[in-house]
């Protein structure tokens, strides 16, 4: 468990030392991230102490947006200031994410797999 | 002997206290939610949240007290990020066969919330550092964090943003896929992994296991996706 836990902290430790050698515009632990994932695409399998050491860390999540989450207080002025762009882009902004990626999925999917549906009145 | 003001102030001085109010106030919100059903509306970190800074409101603390103790929670986030990894992985082997429509997809579902949430926010004469906390909302949180913090946001303000983003897709994805007529299963979960992460994946596993697994893998993606193409649209859009 503490040897998989130290591999995630080196591949963390990695991806932060090459985003900022290479001055990349991505979060140094994204890339720790794609540095596991090609491990483990090399490796083959995940080893069952390396699932362990992950789902401790990823089965309480949430847990760990709390600090941050209650920074909001910082923000109390911000937000009285701009409630009605923020609100509005966050209903509109996600409806539509979820309506476009999911009308791609399903147009691209259906002409891959299934033939068409006969036209209508054939 | 002590008096209580003393034990107060040994204690607030000492990171055990708001870490351990922190772990409470999760407990306390996790009980809540289970005990609505597992309704969205009652999302334990939204829960938590509040109750953390109702106290802290209460008892005149300022922020960086709290978070000196908190810290030890909060650094996690960057190894929990890694270890997105693991599940991404899993889902990998699973998907490989449609892997081109998936990608197509989740860039288009990505650029859209991104240029969405920046356009809107922009129009409706939103400050620049709530566009910049808003543009990452889709990407789970500890993304959404490091993305806004590298192009100097409100990481904080991110946090509650992308979690009422997810609360939001949770609630109102199934009823847009209905009204859309999308019936397939991948297709709906990754419609809502890609704008709701962690919290979306959660209601698509609820609503069917290849919609989960769907969800998680472009809730993944994304995040990468989201790093890759913000920071260009963002320059970009502070150019014109």
């Amino acid at each position: 468990m503490l040897a998989y836990l130290t591999l995630i902290f080196c591949c963390q430790l990695l991806g932060e030392l090459f985003v900022a050698a290479l001055g990349l515009p991505i979060p140094g632990p994204v890339c720790g991230m794609a540095l596991l994932l090609g491990g483990l695409l090399a490796y083959g399998s995940i080893p069952p102490a390396l699932a362990a050491t992950g789902a401790a860390l990823l089965d309480n999540l949430s847990l760990l947006f709390i600090p941050a989450g209650v920074g909001v207080m910082l923000h109390a002025k911000l937000l009285a200031h701009d409630w009605l762009p923020i609100s509005v882009a966050l209903i509109a902004s996600t409806s539509l994410a979820i309506a476009v990626a999911g009308m791609v999925m399903s147009r691209l999917t259906k002409t891959s797999t299934t033939p068409p549906p006969p036209a209508e009145g054939s | 002997m002590h008096d209580l003001r003393d034990i107060w102030t040994y204690l607030s001085a000492s990171p055990l206290l708001h870490l351990t109010l922190t772990l409470v106030a999760y407990q306390i919100g996790l009980a809540l939610y289970r005990r609505s059903g597992l309704n969205p509306l009652f999302n334990p970190v939204l829960l938590a949240v509040i109750l953390v800074v109702s106290i802290l409101m209460a008892t005149n603390t300022h922020y960086e007290t709290y978070f000196s103790g908190a810290q030890f929670v909060h650094f996690l986030l960057g190894p929990a990020t890694v270890a997105l990894a693991i599940p991404l992985y899993r889902q990998f082997e699973r998907v490989r066969r449609s892997a081109l429509a998936i990608l197509v997809s989740i860039l288009a579902g990505s650029a859209t919330a991104v240029i969405s949430a920046i356009m809107i926010g922009w129009g409706l004469g939103a400050s620049k550092d709530s566009i910049i906390s808003l543009a990452p909302k889709s990407v789970t949180a500890p993304v959404a964090m490091g993305i806004t913090e590298q192009l100097g946001g409100l990481p904080s303000l991110t946090a509650v943003l992308v979690i009422l983003t997810g609360i939001l897709g949770a609630m109102i994805g199934t009823h847009i896929l209905n009204v859309l007529g999308i019936k397939d299963w991948a297709a709906r979960g990754l419609a809502i992994g890609t704008a709701s992460h962690g919290i979306g994946t959660a209601r698509a596993l609820q609503e069917h296991e290849v919609a989960g697994a769907f969800s998680g893998l472009a809730m993944g993606i994304n995040a990468l996706a989201t790093a890759a193409i913000l920071p260009l649209v963002w320059r970009w859009f502070v150019g014109n």
